[in-house]
């Protein structure tokens, strides 16, 4: 396998573990208002997520910085046409964080009001828009032949795009409602558990029919499977869901998250971002990449690397490993 | 006004106030990691109380260097797409390996330490304080690498055939003589404003909080952060200078940029302050310490410092008709406040610890406000030192190489730039003013009780116990 197919392997594996992660403290930042009926009970939601949040986001610039150093047109062309999706997403992400750390060093219920809403627009914004800037880097978006983007804002509010941004809110509502039944006890797991069940079924729903029409746009042998794999993962949960099975239940919607966005990159390659307009505009994992020099030190990095925080974030993950209920939360 | 100036604004605005916080975050980190070590060690409880109360403040700050960050990665493709796209082979690398070796360590591990007082042994617990201290730092060193590359671009070719640099040898990237130089001024700028802020919350409550039982504590730590300040600036002060002396190797109109320096000379003398104008025909008054800039540029005291005249007239035979000359007043003045608000830290840090000799408990009205004072002053002496060393390049955005109207997002409107500038801008206002007013209701709160909780036992039944520490 040449170094380019190895870099677009990474980037997707990182953009995927970056929609697992964050996927449910977006979806458990949303639920705030649902879940949480009492500031106790809110403060239970938000602990749940309060130690990993932070290194969840590192996925993210990970993978923006894997991007710029493995494909910088790629990411040149992304970044500066999805422009103000993305502007969206840094401010909801600029709150949202702020929000976290703030909200309890001050007692007033106006002051906790204020960061709650703060979560919830930044948890739901992201959910939204990353859907549809992924679902429209596979359907295509203008490009010169200089790959320059030429569209307006409107050419990234098309059906198939809205699709993406839906589907991807159903599924991280889902997946955080999952979260919640895993991490929480008592009164908020039970109420966690049942609204997943109904989450889920809108989800599937959604999932279904943006992964056919995806794969009615481009598609791939590969794609296929991994769609059908993550239609049958995301039942499979449900199901679990259903009979309060919550760690497989979470396995699931977990596991369906991580192929859906598999299958994007599936249909997507060779291409990164395809142009409807001159065929020459398209990028592609050859003709956006990095030298093979740059690819050769990224991929020694990566490999010694990504071992270790692997190693130690999971490791977090089980030092934090106990349900939290109203009765743990300090009064302070 | 074009989107090239509101990028430009964009960047130098969201620049600056990300480094408002990063420092802060970079020695704090060190200095609680320190508390909690002599805690450790000494089983003594002020050294726990200390922990606890800086490490507060430290979280207060550590979420905005956080969130503020993000923006910074981003906006390299948003608005310097050109930019992306010709060095992107080069300078993507550090990023990202930044966040895969740095960031990753840092953010984790600050979880754990949040979170484990009660969780961790406690071992585990300190070692995650310095883990993540160790993770801010190096991250630190990648960013200044790429940002070296920037100002003295080594280890690439250009490709003739696509127009873009090249990587042909990367640890001539990481080892590059700015970026090796530049990490430690930068770490000691930090530190500085570590220290300051350390001092000023500790002297505070010295003198107006003089019956507090925990006075042994502010005491210590009004000492230990001076001594911080003290170190730090010794450590600007020689870092600086062989900073200097490497600037006049590679980026010589950076140098008689920050002097206003016009014709070359040697010797060339320092100028301390000029009154009149700074385009180099008129001075109405100047003080000017002779030998002094020739030994700083180059070591000898009778070096040869080139003037701006000389070397507009070698760029523009090298590169082609142009102006190659930085905003003299701007750079000028930028590095003069680095130098003195720095060193103003420094002096108060003096004052504070020959208020506390022999053991006397400071009671001066007027060195509490010099003492408060303190935090700003390396804060401006940073941000200016950012101010002078980018604006000092202009107008490259890569020296030698690339111009900075030639990086800008093409694809990019007015309206776009505008938008997203005015949107920073007003978020960012907001969150300074919540954060300084959250730092200070922390920092009067004073240190706070500890009673130290048994680490969660797993085989008794302790579910229905309060976590130590819940958002």
């Amino acid at each position: 396998m040449d170094l380019t197919t190895i870099w677009f392997l990474l980037v997707a594996v990182l953009f995927t573990g970056y929609f697992i992660l964050e996927g449910f403290d977006f979806g458990v930042g949303m639920l705030l208002p649902v879940l949480g009926r009492d500031d106790r009970e809110r403060r239970v939601l938000i602990n749940t997520i309060g130690p990993v949040w932070d290194g969840n986001e590192v996925w993210l610039i990970t993978a923006g910085g894997a991007m710029f150093a493995a494909f910088p047109e790629w990411y040149a062309t992304l970044f500066s046409g999805f422009y103000l999706p993305l502007l969206l997403i840094l401010l909801a992400l600029i709150a949202r964080g702020v929000a976290f750390e703030y909200r309890h060093k001050r007692p007033e219920a106006s002051w906790k009001r204020r960061w709650d809403a703060a979560i919830v627009v930044g948890s739901l914004l992201p959910a939204i828009l990353w859907g549809v800037v992924f679902a429209n880097i596979l359907r295509g978006v203008p490009l010169d032949a200089d790959h320059e983007y030429v569209g307006g804002l409107l050419d990234l509010l098309n059906p198939y795009a809205l699709l993406g941004g839906a589907t991807t809110l159903a599924l991280f509502l889902t997946h955080g409602a999952v979260f919640l039944a895993l991490k929480t006890s008592g009164d908020i797991r039970e109420r966690a558990g049942a609204l997943a069940v109904r989450l889920g079924a809108g989800a599937a729903v959604l999932a279904v029919a943006f992964l056919t029409w995806t794969l009615s746009i481009r598609s791939s042998a590969a794609a296929v499977v991994l769609a059908v794999g993550a239609a049958a993962a995301l039942l499979g949960g449900l199901a679990a869901a259903r009979v309060r099975r919550e760690g497989w239940a979470f396995a699931g919607t977990a596991v369906a998250i991580g192929l859906a966005v598999a299958t994007l990159f599936a249909a997507l390659f060779p291409n990164v971002l395809p142009s409807t307009l001159d065929a020459a505009g398209t990028l592609t994992a050859t003709n956006a990449a990095s030298t093979p020099y740059t690819l050769k030190i990224m991929t020694w990095v990566a490999v010694i690397f990504t071992p270790i925080v692997l190693a130690y974030q999971g490791w977090t993950y089980w030092v934090f490993r106990k349900r939290i209920g109203v009765a743990n939360i300090p009064q302070h | 006004m074009d989107a090239l100036d509101v990028a430009r604004w964009q960047f130098g605005v969201t620049t600056v106030y990300h480094f408002l916080f990063v420092p802060l975050t970079i020695g704090l980190s060190v200095l609680v990691a320190i508390l909690q070590t002599m805690w450790h060690r000494t089983g003594n409880e002020r050294y726990l109380k200390l922990t606890k109360f800086y490490g507060k403040l430290f979280l207060i700050n550590f979420a905005m260097g956080v969130v503020t960050g993000i923006v910074q990665e981003f906006q390299f493709g948003m608005n310097w797409s050109d930019y992306s796209r010709f060095v992107g082979d080069i300078f993507g690398a550090p990023l990202a390996i930044e966040a895969l070796v740095a960031f990753f360590l840092e953010s984790t591990f600050i979880g754990l330490w949040i979170f484990g007082w009660d969780r961790l042994p406690k071992r585990a617990h300190l070692a995650s304080i310095w883990a993540a201290a160790i993770g801010t730092n190096l991250s630190a060193y990648f960013i200044l690498a790429a940002n070296s590359f920037m100002q003295n671009p080594v280890g690439y070719r250009l490709n003739p055939d696509t127009g873009r640099a090249e990587l042909t040898d990367f640890p001539a990237v990481l080892t590059n003589k700015v970026a090796l130089i530049t990490f430690p001024h930068t770490l000691a700028g930090s530190f500085l404003v570590a220290g300051s802020l350390v001092v000023a919350v500790g002297l505070w409550h010295l003198i107006r909080n003089r019956d507090s039982a925990d006075t042994g504590a502010y005491r210590f730590a009004t000492k230990f952060g001076s001594w911080v300040v003290l170190v730090a600036s010794a450590a600007v002060l020689f870092t600086g200078d062989i900073q200097g002396k490497i600037m006049t190797d590679v980026q010589p109109m950076k140098m008689a940029a920050a002097e206003g320096l016009y014709t070359t000379e040697s010797p060339a003398s320092f100028s301390v302050l000029t009154v009149g104008s700074l385009d180099g025909s008129r001075e109405l008054f100047a003080i000017k310490i002779p030998y002094l800039l020739s030994y700083l540029g180059t070591g000898d005291p009778n070096g040869t410092v080139h003037g701006i005249n000389d070397l507009q007239a070698q760029y523009a035979s090298q590169y082609g008709a142009g102006s190659y000359t930085p905003i003299i007043p701007v750079t000028y003045w930028s590095f003069r406040f680095m130098i003195a608000f720095g060193m103003a830290a420094g002096a108060i840090a003096l004052l504070v610890l020959w208020s506390q000799r022999k053991g006397r408990t400071p009671s001066s009205r007027w060195l509490l406000r010099a003492g408060l004072a303190m935090p700003v002053l390396p804060l401006l002496a940073n941000s200016f030192g950012w101010i002078f060393t980018e604006m000092g390049r202009q107008p490259w955005i890569v020296f030698g190489e690339m111009l900075t109207r030639n990086g800008v997002s093409r694809s990019v409107s007015l309206t776009e730039v505008l938008t997203s500038f005015t949107a920073f801008t007003l978020i960012y206002a907001t969150l300074a003013v919540i954060e300084v007013k959250l730092l200070l209701r922390y920092a009067r709160a004073g240190v706070p009780d500890v009673n130290e909780q048994p680490p969660i036992d797993d085989t008794t039944d302790d579910a229905e116990r309060p976590l130590a520490f819940a958002y």
